[in-house]
């Protein structure tokens, strides 16, 4: 019997994949045409959102193979962000991509690909169909970040990536195994069914596997050691895809996994998680302090925002109702939104010094006081300053700790909130070189002045959201409180 | 006029963004266009401010007036409520007032690196901060707009301030931010333990007492404490203060002083002590005795310096501790005498920072040991730092004297509490307190008579015998004829402020037997 299939509802991924392939013939067949490659890529991104929309317009809940795919609001939700962030990715790689000595048709086909996993990461509701799909984001970014390939640090950011990847994939991949023994399924319907029963010891052990193959993917303290030396060696527009897009990615099967599958068996999967959040925060902060480049910051900043989203995460199994679920979600999305732009505006600065190093950033704000205002708004915005978005994203934190109530949740949400005094320091920190500091020798020479109309309309989409979400963060909210209404 | 009185606060709260955005919009070459497009929107503001005084209800000013309530983020249960009563409104006004005052007031006086565009454009981003905070009835949006007021003042004192800048904008920044995560915390906390799941200023009020078990309240009212006590700022949390009013240029300084000081006092008013008020109860005599050491040992402190800001700055802790032992004794006229305190002491240390502002052009310094004779050499302004001085010191007659005299009178007969600090009865520590804060009233007249003598008496110092000093120019007399007038009013009419706030002040106090 084949498998009845509702082609709407893969629509999405349906134009992806053409247009996957669709780039890739025109880059072999059209090479003197060099600047279609990245507008089909755009115009296929945006046309996936089409089907996204009328899927959510449509609302009902659609089931495919056996429950391993299922089409509702939480997958819609995330596939429409993914688009859009994939749509800034992009806006963000042209001028990267295209005044580099690189291969570009490739480069947008790796995109899409990664993009590909992260639309079918969204509606994954199956161990196996988890676990191909995050092999379909990892595989390409593990080419991307060796991008630059005469640069031995974007060589070593790449090897590194690519050897902790396939570790972490075999550990999961070993605790999924030993989940489908117990439990005699992938389908995460049944393993939540199977969790209720009395397990074994061995399931806390397959969890933990599991889980800690996922605390590789986000870069959780301590399993984050490649992300910086990633992050500063691979092309900048790849490095915040890898923070943005890709770790959203691994966030996304992590809540899927928890909530729809091992949520009943709270007490194996929540020490863990508060251990992984409690790590990332401090730890990343406290490297963070210490870095004086940019990009290095900004890859253990992330790690310590990954902590705060762990954060309502490790508090899930005491919360009732979705307020520590709605939390994760508001959190990714705002985090996509400040971190996404703060890498365009610090690709705006590296493109005319030449220079990651937070030295660089000196006087930005009399040299280009446009770039100085928009990365000051992200910076403060990752530090949680109000009015800008930031502020919602750990408001909604606290929130599902307050609900939660317990006293381990009370502790982890102490150590937040000191956390995010001290992550104030170092984002601060960058806004006083800009404003406050004279501009270096080195500020005012080298490449082109003028920024490049794909990365301001990114830096402006991205402050619009941030700015948006800060004052009236009901429009974010609202997809978080939609994600976990049934259609 | 229905459509003014739903639209008064929030036009009185957004106009000033709407005039930043006008000002960004306006190229940096076109100076005279951006400070007449911060003016206009200044005064517009402030003509908003009017057309409340003239529509409000001064007979039932406990009520909340102007209110307007809609849902802001219905997944959090916060709401877009604002509203005035006696309370809030001779602080907004005042707010207003000193905005458009210190636009005025820079339109000459720019300080390095100049760039006027940037600095009107914060002016008025500080006054979206302020303005909401005091007509604020969401603890979400009081906070929002509590913190706004930080990133501009920040950048003011980063941008703008004097050489040691850097480290006095990151120390308030940092400090007001430790603060205000515990405040927040804290109305997360008031949310999930209160029955009602609120956060709505006067839903919780109503409830006070009654809403939240006496234990909690002692907790969560610690963590209110430390939010708003650092903003006061009371004694030990006080040391940010020199350092950024000193380094700040001059608006800064005085927005800071007039305005910024009293978010914090009236957070005590507004939240911590009608939805806590059993928390209140069981601090106050520790708040109490925090406020008459910051009395005493922000006097001490005004004697030992020798720049002329920093002494200003320490006498506001000193004040300020006034205002806190007159909300410390939780009565009705302790604290009426708290907000009348809060307004005085915005216009006239408002006027001392202006007058030192001017003082420092004229001489390029503030060191009181090199300054001397300004009576001689530019009378009027050493007769306006004289004024100013005996306002700040409390003499009757001026505003300065129903801040100070009736907070320590009030001490004398505190609400009656369960407990004191050091006997069975808050009585009796109490008038301890009122004791040591009138010897503090001594001091204060000693160290503002001191730096009156150093300053304006004297004979000018030989290195600026030649030096060309003008006098009080016209900008200067613009911007500090409505403090002078101020003062005097107030001196003499106290009641004008007394009759609006007292009955909003009793709404307060009811859950204290006042």
């Amino acid at each position: 019997m084949n498998p009845s299939i509702d082609y709407h509802a893969l629509a999405p991924e349906i134009v992806l994949t053409a247009t996957i392939v669709i780039c890739l013939l025109v880059d072999l067949f059209v090479p003197s045409r060099p600047q279609l490659v990245p507008r089909l890529a755009s115009l296929g991104v945006l046309g996936a959102l089409i089907p996204v929309l009328t899927l959510a317009a449509d609302g009902t809940d659609r089931s495919m193979f056996g429950g391993a795919i299922v089409i509702d609001h939480y997958a819609l939700a995330f596939q429409g962000f993914f688009l859009v962030v994939a749509y800034i990715s992009l806006l963000l790689s042209f001028d990267t991509i295209q005044e580099g000595d690189y291969y570009r048709g490739e480069y947008y086909v790796l995109l899409l690909t990664s993009v590909l996993g992260l639309l079918v990461m969204a509606m994954s509701r199956d161990l196996i169909s988890i676990f191909v799909a995050l092999e379909t984001i990892s595989i390409p970014t593990f080419v991307l970040a060796g991008w630059k390939k005469h640069d031995t640090k974007s060589n070593e950011a790449a090897l590194k990536y690519f050897l902790i990847g396939v570790l972490s994939s075999a550990v999961m991949l070993y605790g999924m195994s030993l989940v489908f023994g117990l439990a005699n399924s992938t389908v995460l319907s049944d393993i939540s069914r199977y969790s209720r029963t009395s397990t074994p010891a061995l399931f806390a052990v397959a969890i933990f596997l599991t889980l800690v193959g996922f605390a590789f993917k986000v870069s959780a303290v301590p399993f984050h050691f490649w992300a910086p030396d990633t992050y500063e060696g691979a092309p900048l527009p790849v490095t915040s895809f890898l923070s943005v897009a890709s770790k959203a990615g691994g966030f996304v099967a992590l809540l899927t996994i928890v909530k729809f599958g091992f949520f009943p068996s709270g007490d194996s999967w929540q020490p863990i998680l508060w251990i992984l959040a409690a790590a990332s925060m401090t730890l990343g902060n406290l490297a963070a302090l210490r870095q004086t480049n940019m990009v290095r910051m900004l890859a253990y900043s992330s790690i310590a925002q990954g902590g705060f989203i762990l954060v309502p995460l490790a508090v899930a199994g005491d919360v009732q109702g979705n307020s520590a679920w709605e939390a994760v979600v508001i959190y990714i999305i705002i985090y996509a939104a400040m971190n996404l732009g703060a890498f365009a505006a610090v690709i705006a600065v590296s493109r005319r010094t030449h220079s990651t190093e937070i030295k660089s950033f000196s006087g930005l704000g009399t040299t280009s006081p446009m770039i100085a205002v928009l990365l000051s708004i992200f910076l403060f915005s990752l530090a949680g300053i109000p009015p800008f978005a930031g502020w919602f994203a750990k408001f909604v934190m606290f929130r599902a700790v307050f609900d939660a109530g317990t006293t381990s949740a009370v502790v982890l949400g102490v150590i937040a909130a000191l956390n995010s005094v001290v992550a104030f320091y170092y984002y601060v920190g960058v806004v006083r070189r800009m404003w406050f500091h004279e501009a270096q020798e080195t500020a005012t020479v080298g490449g082109p002045t003028v920024i490049p109309v794909a990365l301001t309309t990114a830096m402006f989409l991205a402050t619009a959201v941030v700015i948006v979400a800060g004052v009236a963060p009901q429009v974010v909210a609202r997809i978080g409180e939609l994600a976990f209404t049934p259609g | 006029m229905n459509w003014f009185d739903d639209w008064a606060l929030t036009l009185a709260v957004f106009v000033p963004i709407v005039g930043m955005a006008l000002v960004l919009l306006i190229p940096r070459a076109h100076e005279q266009a951006i400070k007449c497009t911060a003016l206009v929107t200044a005064i517009v503001t402030g003509a908003v401010g009017i057309g409340i005084l003239a529509r409000f209800d001064y007979d039932a000013s406990g009520k909340l007036q102007f209110q307007v309530n809609k849902p802001w983020i219905p997944l959090i249960h916060s709401r877009y409520h604002l509203g005035i009563d006696g309370i809030s409104l001779p602080l907004l006004i005042l707010s207003m007032l000193m905005v458009i005052l210190c636009v005025v007031y820079s339109w000459g006086h720019f300080p390095e690196p100049h760039n006027p565009k940037a600095l009107l454009a914060l002016m008025l981003l500080l006054e979206v901060g302020m303005n909401g905070t005091f007509v604020a009835q969401d603890l979400i949006l009081f906070f929002i707009f509590f913190e706004l007021v930080l990133l501009p003042m920040f950048f003011m004192i980063g941008v703008w301030g004097g050489p040691n800048r850097e480290y006095a904008s990151i120390k308030f920044f940092l400090f007001t931010l430790f603060g205000s995560a515990l405040m927040l915390v804290g109305f997360l906390a008031i949310f999930f333990v209160s029955k009602v799941h609120t956060f709505d200023m006067v839903v919780l009020s109503k409830l006070g007492a009654a809403g939240i078990a006496q234990g909690t309240q002692v907790l969560i009212f610690a963590g209110l404490f430390l939010g708003f006590a650092i903003k006061v700022p009371m004694f030990p949390f006080h040391t940010w203060l020199p350092d950024a009013h000193t380094e700040a240029p001059t608006v800064g300084s005085v927005l800071l002083a007039a305005i910024m000081l009293k978010l914090g006092t009236y957070g005590f008013i507004r939240i911590a002590l009608p939805i806590l008020p059993k928390g209140a109860e069981q601090w106050a005599p520790w708040i109490g005795l925090l406020a008459v050491i910051g009395i005493i040992y922000g006097a001490l402190c005004c004697l030992a310096q020798q720049d002329m800001k920093r002494l200003i700055a320490f006498s506001s802790v000193s004040h300020m501790g006034f205002v806190m032992l007159g909300i410390a004794t939780l009565t009705d006229f302790g604290l009426n005498a708290a907000i009348f305190g809060m307004v005085a002491h915005g216009f006239i240390t408002g006027l001392l920072f202006f007058v030192a502002g001017s003082v420092q052009e004229r001489y390029h310094t503030r060191e009181m040991s090199r300054l001397g004779g300004l009576l001689t050499q530019a009378p009027k302004l050493g007769w306006i730092l004289g004024f100013a001085a005996m306002a700040s010191l409390g003499l009757p007659g001026l505003a300065g004297f129903w801040g100070e005299f009736p907070a320590v009178l009030s001490a004398y007969s505190p609400a009656k509490l369960a407990e004191g600090l050091f006997s069975s009865d808050n009585l009796l520590t109490f008038r301890t307190y009122m004791v040591i804060a009138a010897i503090g009233t001594v001091l204060a007249a000693g160290y503002l008579l001191w730096m009156l003598q150093r300053v304006a008496f004297g004979k000018v110092k030989p290195e600026f015998e030649h030096a060309h000093i003008h006098d009080v120019n016209v900008l200067e007399w613009v911007a500090w004829t409505p403090l002078l007038l101020m003062i005097v009013v107030l001196g003499f009419y106290p009641d004008l402020l007394f009759s609006i706030t007292d009955g909003a002040v009793s709404n307060v106090t009811k859950a204290f037997g006042g």
